[in-house]
């Protein structure tokens, strides 16, 4: 009842790879007719399927609505009540040279996100206008965003010339005028097209109604477009999406997971993970039901094994250490589209993401925002509005590993999550530096105001017998932290220190805090816990936490948010930190007695413990 | 790189991004050649693994062949299977077969709310025991927030709509009006409580697509789709009241992918042999507003 077999067969992959895939997005303003065009498109070159003419026309008898070509693309009954495309269909059609995934992004500026998510998926556009309207100003938003979206070739298809008697000055004017605001985005038009999508003009053959048009019919212009080559060229970038350590069946690979950007990768390649440094070699490109590669590709969903086990976290960057290394740090100044619910606003946090990195990011600076209809800008404004392109400074409260948008442009753009949802959409212009970051100006602030009382620090010491701490317990998830953590209390505060175990899961209601989770921004809860500590550190306080899975930003940031107090560290099993000291490192599974008398003694010898107190 | 690679590419990234967001991840598998593809896939994803469970709604129509199918395979992939169903309506024998339902409200009781109830946790699940190969009362009955779906844009109008992470609401509803914007490899993945996601990385694939692949991959496929020398075979499957065969001389998977690329099937729709969808006005909306996948 199967048929089943181990390896691929010979004959797999007959002719599939010989075809191409081109996706191409129909962008323009409401009602100007692009469902018509990709209707007719699909009717006149014979891709539809048999009947659904002939049904479409005789529902709409039904119904008493004239017959429209839109009504195609339109499947949805909502769409046909409205007569406006409400989402991004996309359709299928295919000519002899190729298969077309082509998708109608609706025009309605309410609708503004549904076309972001059509064309960011297009390797070219055709950009529909209306003859008698010209170019509205959502044609210039239109033009801005296929240019903000990275697609390079673009087609403008002026419609409905009927209405304007094929009137080759009417077509020359919009041309001329739409041409010249392109180039200014830098968007190269690769033609012109002049059409009556209702009349099937120029859609798929030529028509004696246009004798003065010597350009290409939109089905040609398609037939013509280029498809881009994957960018295999460039340095190589591959966002770390997972490590993969499945024990069952015997399985003990530990494989790094992700989809390659730019370049190409190879067994023996000395691989660098960024922004961590940390460094390995690519031991084995590894598969399921292939034989044995030698390397991966841009384009290319892939896993690698390493030569040597390093602990590195989903979201780092691959780069090969042969190569230029992407630019790291927390400050950029970018260009951002908006299409949130809210505005967005400085000293709201939001989440960015780039690669397979999520990071806290705060708005820093609008520097202006743009006014993408007509290209003036528009300076001064406090906050970034639904529909607004802005400049700005972006500062994430980690550093991430990112290129310029114009030198690698999938490494050098990213998304804005706000509420859930992906509000914001942004290239990277710029890396800036020596800005005071958001953090730095957290503790001044907090500092300044910090209106201190009468009792200073040595009263609260000398009366204390010891200083205040934050005792940090870390080290990879599962192990006997916890457990520590509390005997460590339970022993100091016997011997009459001021301590506090800090169970960080009851302080922000969410028992997984401890855990380093897969969705919830941890970033926030840092922040807080800093915060928390430099008050109860500076009351004189042995607070004692844990945490797993944090890094050496996470610990900066710790230590900048509880200063002027200090940290120390205690990490139990594999220390995962590239460069942040710590203060004692305990294996896995040893005696708890004697565990706690290592931390007691070296409490002792840094003098955070004023008196002999084992 | 050829067009059954990179749409391999992008359905193991969705896969990926999925596992690594969503805690209470599921698939569904209807047994049917694309949801075989899809689990075929997560094989690929994680190399050799399916680190989720797989969920199958048992409408008791099913045509019995699928159902041995689906636990033999499920025994040699080593899939941690659990089975939903709507006991009350089959008892009642509120159904379409039965002859107490039209196909629209049948589909929606053992199709529709079982799927919900099942994905919600508050109907009893069936979960394989491997050590048996029998199914027992799974013990646990937390809510899947992650549900993977082999929906393809091209099998019907609606479908065209949706992205690769779409959210449901309480109610499971899709609000097709309002959807989050995907781009540059980035999906909904944040979800307020209450909510849940679908996720479709087989949205891109057509038909010949999944056979070409069916053929390169040499996936394990039912006999049912073939022909056994009385020309006709199933091109969708479903349960035997509804699915009407198609008729095809193709008995091999080979022959499936040059009698699709012949364009014999062009004109007609894929499932056409589906009953239910022409009942619901030739799309599927209202059964898929509802959580019909």
């Amino acid at each position: 009842m199967e048929n089943t077999s181990p390896q691929k067969t010979e004959t797999a992959a007959r002719g599939a790879e010989g075809r191409e895939q081109l996706s191409i997005v129909i962008v323009g303003h409401v009602d100007h007719g692009k469902s018509t065009i990709i209707g007719r498109l699909l009717a006149d070159a014979g891709a539809l399927p048999e009947g659904k003419l002939e049904d479409l026309r005789e529902r709409c008898r039904k119904s008493a609505k004239p017959f429209e070509y839109a009504f195609l693309l339109d499947a949805l009954k909502n769409e046909q009540t409205q007569g406006i495309t409400i989402d991004t269909a996309r359709c299928f059609f295919k000519t002899a040279r190729r298969d077309y995934i082509i998708n109608d992004a609706p025009g309605h500026i309410e609708f503004l996100k549904n076309m972001v998510t059509g064309a960011a998926r297009a390797e070219a556009a055709l950009l529909v206008i209306d003859a008698r309207e010209g170019v509205q100003q959502n044609s210039r938003r239109h033009g801005y965003m296929v240019s903000m979206l990275g697609i390079r070739q673009v087609s403008v298809v002026v419609n409905k010339l009927d209405l304007m008697d094929y009137s080759e000055q009417a077509f020359e004017a919009i041309r001329s005028e739409y041409a010249e605001f392109l180039a200014r985005l830098g968007v190269e038009t690769v033609s012109f097209i002049p059409v009556s999508a209702r009349n099937g003009v120029n859609i798929a053959s030529r028509s004696d109604e246009t004798p003065w048009y010597r350009g290409p019919t939109v089905l040609e212009q398609i037939e013509s477009f280029v498809k881009p080559a994957a960018p295999t060229d460039l340095p190589l970038r591959m966002p770390v999406q997972d490590i993969y350590r499945f024990t069952e069946h015997d399985d003990d690979r530990r494989i790094v997971a992700g989809m390659v950007q730019t370049g190409s990768l190879a067994k023996g390649d000395e691989a660098i993970f960024q922004p961590s440094g940390k460094c390995s070699t690519i031991a084995r490109i590894e598969g399921f039901n292939s034989s044995e590669q030698t390397q991966a590709i841009a384009g290319q969903a892939t896993g690698v094994t390493l030569t040597t086990q390093i602990y590195i976290k989903p979201g780092e960057l691959m780069c090969r250490a042969d190569q230029r290394q992407p630019r790291i740090g927390t400050q950029l100044r970018a260009n951002l589209f908006w299409m949130g619910k809210s505005p967005m606003v400085v000293g709201r946090p939001y989440r960015l993401r780039i690669g397979a990195a999520r990071v806290q990011v705060n708005l820093a600076a609008i520097l202006n925002v743009l006014d993408a209809s007509e290209l003036s800008t528009v300076q001064g404004k406090g906050q970034v509005d639904r529909h607004d392109v802005a400049e700005c400074v972006l500062e994430t409260v980690r550093p991430i590993a990112f290129d310029l948008h114009n030198e690698i442009e999938t490494n050098g753009r990213f998304v804005i999550v706000d509420n859930y949802e992906i509000s914001g959409c942004g290239v990277i212009l710029e890396q800036v530096e020596a800005r005071t970051s958001m953090l730095h100006e957290h503790v001044i602030r907090r500092e300044f105001a910090w209106d201190k009382g009468n009792v200073d620090r040595g009263e609260r010491q000398a009366r204390f017998n010891h200083k205040g701490r934050f005792i940090v317990f870390t080290g990879p998830t599962g192990n006997a932290r916890h457990e520590l953590a509390k005997r460590l209390e339970q022993h100091l505060f016997r011997k009459h220190c001021n301590t506090y175990y800090l169970g960080i899961g009851n302080v922000f209601e969410d028992l997984d805090a401890d855990e380093p989770t897969r969705s919830v921004s941890r970033d926030e809860h840092v922040q807080q816990l800093g915060d928390l500590a430099r008050i109860m550190t500076d009351a004189g306080l042995l607070l004692i936490t844990t945490l797993a899975g944090v890094d050496d930003y996470d610990l900066e940031r710790l230590k900048l948010l509880n200063e002027p107090n200090q940290l120390f560290i205690v990490n139990v099993g594999e220390n995962i930190f590239s460069h942040f000291p710590v203060d004692v490192q305990l294996p896995d599974g040893a005696d708890t007695r004697d565990a706690i008398n290592v931390v007691i003694r070296e409490l002792n010898t840094r003098e955070v413990l004023l008196d002999y107190c084992i | 790189m050829d067009q059954l690679e990179q749409l391999e590419a992008r359905s193991v990234h969705i896969l990926r991004e999925a596992y690594r967001e969503f805690k209470s991840l599921c698939m569904l598998w209807s047994i049917g050649k694309d949801s075989t593809v899809l689990l075929w896939l997560a094989r690929k994803a994680f190399f050799g693994h399916v680190p989720f469970p797989l969920v199958h709604i048992d409408t008791s129509f099913k045509m019995p062949e699928m159902i041995i199918y689906r636990d033999r395979l499920a025994r040699k992939w080593h899939l941690d299977m659990i089975l939903g169903q709507n006991k009350d309506a089959l008892e009642a024998k509120q159904t379409f077969p039965d002859g107490n339902s039209d196909r629209i409200a049948c589909c929606r009781k053992l199709k529709s709310e079982a799927l919900k109830h099942t994905l919600m946790g508050d109907w009893p699940r069936m979960r394989m025991d491997h050590s048996t190969g029998q199914y027992r009362i799974d013990e646990s009955t937390e809510a899947f927030t992650g549900v993977i779906v082999g929906a393809r844009a091209d099998e019907e109008g609606s479908r065209s709509k949706e992205r690769y992470f779409s959210p449901r609401n309480v109610e499971s509803d899709w609000d097709v009006d309002d959807q989050p914007p995907e781009l540059w490899n980035h999906y909904k993945t944040d979800f307020a409580p209450g909510t849940h996601v679908r996720i479709h990385p087989l949205l891109d694939w057509t038909e010949l697509n999944v056979w070409e692949y069916i053929e390169r991959e040499s996936i394990p496929l039912i006999s049912l789709y073939f022909n056994k020398g009385d020309g006709t075979r199933y091109r969708s499957l479903g349960c035997f009241p509804c699915t009407t065969p198609v008729q095809s001389d193709a008995s091999t998977v080979a022959e499936i992918v040059d009698e699709l690329r012949s364009g014999k099937f062009a004109r007609i729709a894929e499932r056409s042999g589906r009953a239910q969808d022409k009942d619901d006005g030739g799309g599927l909306e209202t059964l898929r507003r509802e959580g019909y996948m």
